[in-house]
């Protein structure tokens, strides 16, 4: 009894309650998993696709930051996914910037568009802010439709890789795997990081009851301004990365399209999930390479699992499992 | 010949005039959102799909059976209207108490099944849509030229808008249908069925969205891909007017699609944006919307 408060007391002292303590250690198996999945997997598939799943993955994770833990639908993600491809291929390319701080350009612009898109959306609640979100988005894709340096609809071809901190080369599929992978973790880690800090409580409790929140205190626009600008930068991140990989920054990156997508990766995964995220993007990822072949067929399977996710499967892959096995995933 | 900040006059007018039509769409797509919004609480992102149906039913109408664009305006709507309460009763009524973000995603992915499923059997270029004879040709007003069937669209639009406002806010119906979206639970207890009410109401607005897509038809080319953008310039309108009032969506509506035609004139670059921009400063300046009660 007198362990158990100590342990407590002590936890407690760290700035963890002794629950949320017990819900990162659960993490540490899955997380385990996870890492063994992604070190095997390039000796079995194929590495680019591989980097395109873990592009998407850390979309996606950066999306359910906001609506799995905020409770924000944003209908606008795109815009930071491709502003961020843009840039990042513009300063590799024109500016001959090095990897590292191409792919940091990126990541930056996408962070000023969330801050300036937050803030404007942030006025208003609900339904309205997802459709502020699309508008502001679209917007956007007229922009980079018209504007002279994203190539039109050509987009931004034949972006060179660079090398890592100017001594490794990263031309091979394989060394260029490793990279995108500790950058996949990093943001992933990071996002487990902020879920579970104080700074997440409060979020949860934004998600909870805004009111009450305020209420009790807290700036809940400010802190709904914060996760949407670091949604929007670690969305970024994926972006520029996605267009280091394919060496290439295009339209359809800022297309709704693409926002659609990365809601349906989180959707059927599993909102407020850790783990949804990931896989619904690889599942996304590999149905759409599974039907390419099938052409527009693609758009029917997406509206199909949109429907059949709200209709019937709301908590998700992940969700769902984590209901079964009873531990938080 | 006269100009305006450099711009003849005739050029100015034609181009509002474009924008009114415009406009008349964006009012009509808009009224229905507003309608469907406050009884149902969903947000319809198939609207714009609805709007293509139509149009695309007036096409299959006239190609398949030979059926004109007179009855078409009558039969397509009806056709999507029913096909909408359809989905009404079958998918929206179930997600019914739950949070509006639903019925935003479960819409969009019907809009997408939608689309999709029109662009495998219909192709993406589209296909032109003959005006009826009635219709062609148009009228020297002396100032501009005034093709009919443009001023047609226009004035359609004005008498449904007024009829769908004239409904909601003048008869019997329409008053159930107000406080049904104040409080459906205390009205169903009056003996009203509240579930077939909101079916009608869902029907109405789609079929609504289809008749001005018949009515864009022979302006536009009928493709697959005609109401996915158009959507989301209307859900920017939504957020300029508010949805709480059906005449603000309307007006808002109108005067957006003027602005639009405007910016055409006279910094064309800027057209496709000019309502995002609108819908931005707005929401600096009084973000409960121009229209709207609570923000």
């Amino acid at each position: 009894m007198t362990a158990r408060v100590e342990a407590e007391t002590k936890a407690a002292a760290r700035g963890l309650s002794p629950a949320r303590n017990n819900e990162v250690r659960s993490l540490r198996v899955p997380i385990a998993i996870l890492i063994g999945i992604c070190l095997v997997a390039p000796f079995v598939i194929y590495p680019v696709f591989l980097m395109k799943m873990l592009c998407w993955a850390l979309f996606a994770c950066a999306f359910n930051l906001l609506l799995g833990y905020v409770g924000l639908l944003s209908f606008g993600h795109a815009l930071f996914f491709g502003a961020a491809g843009y840039l990042t291929a513009y300063a590799a390319q024109t500016w001959g910037f090095p990897f590292e701080l191409a792919l940091l350009t990126g990541m930056v612009t996408a962070a000023v568009l969330g801050l300036l898109v937050g803030w404007l959306a942030i006025r208003r609640q609900g339904i309205y802010f997802a459709m502020i979100t699309l508008a502001l988005a679209q917007m956007f894709y007229f922009f980079c439709l018209r504007a002279p340096f994203t190539g039109g609809e050509d987009g931004i071809q034949g972006v060179p890789r660079g090398k890592l901190l100017g001594l490794v080369s990263l031309e091979g599929n394989l060394t260029l795997y490793w990279v995108v992978l500790a950058i996949f973790l990093f943001g992933f880690f990071f996002i487990v990081r902020v879920i579970h800090s104080p700074f997440g409580q409060v979020l949860k409790a934004v998600r909870e009851n805004e009111p009450r929140a305020v209420s009790l205190g807290y700036r809940a626009d400010q802190y709904k301004l914060i996760a949407f600008v670091l949604s929007a930068a670690l969305s970024g991140l994926a972006g520029g990365m996605k267009a280091i990989v394919f060496q290439l920054a295009s339209l359809t990156d800022v297309y709704w399209t693409t926002s659609g997508e990365v809601i349906l990766m989180v959707l059927l995964g599993g909102l407020g999930t850790v783990f949804g995220p990931v896989v619904g993007a690889v599942v996304i990822v590999c149905v759409e390479s599974f039907l390419a072949q099938l052409g527009g067929w693609v758009t029917v399977v997406q509206g199909g699992l949109f429907v059949v996710c709200v209709l019937a499967f709301r908590r998700g892959i992940i969700g769902e499992l984590s209901r079964l096995l009873h531990r938080p995933l | 010949m006269t100009t305006v900040f450099g711009v003849p006059l005739q050029a100015l007018f034609s181009q509002v005039l474009v924008g009114l039509i415009n406009g008349s769409f964006y009012a009509l797509l808009s009224l229905g959102l507003a309608i469907i919004f406050g009884l149902l609480n969903i947000v319809n992102f198939a609207h714009g799909a609805f709007y293509m149906l139509g149009a695309l039913g007036a096409w299959l109408l006239l190609e398949h059976l030979g059926i004109g664009y007179w009855p078409a305006l009558i039969i397509s709507p009806l056709i999507v209207g029913l096909f909408g309460a359809l989905i009404e009763r079958t998918m929206l009524k179930r997600i019914r108490g739950l949070d509006p973000i639903y019925g935003l995603l479960l819409t969009f992915g019907l809009a997408l099944v939608i689309q999709g499923v029109a662009r495998n059997y219909f192709g993406v270029s589209g296909e032109p849509y003959d005006m009826p004879p009635q219709l062609t040709g148009g009228k020297n007003l002396g100032f501009m030229f005034l093709p009919n069937y443009r001023a047609w669209v226009v004035l359609v639009s004005v008498l449904l808008c007024t009829l769908t406002w004239f409904v909601t806010e003048r008869t019997r119906l329409g008053s159930y249908l107000r406080a049904a979206t104040e409080n459906p639970l205390l009205v169903q207890a009056f003996g009203i069925n509240v579930p077939r009410l909101i079916t009608l109401t869902y029907g109405l607005g789609v079929g609504l969205a289809a008749l001005a897509g018949v009515m864009a038809a022979p302006i536009y080319r009928v493709s697959p891909l005609m109401g996915s953008d158009l959507i989301i310039v209307v859900f920017a309108v939504v957020v300029i007017g508010g949805m709480g009032s059906i005449f603000g969506s309307i007006l808002t509506g109108f005067a957006l699609g003027v602005i639009e035609g405007l910016t055409k004139v006279y910094y064309p670059e800027a057209s496709s944006t000019v309502v995002f921009v609108i819908m931005a400063i707005v929401l600096m300046v009084k973000p409960a919307g121009l229209f709207g009660r609570t923000a």
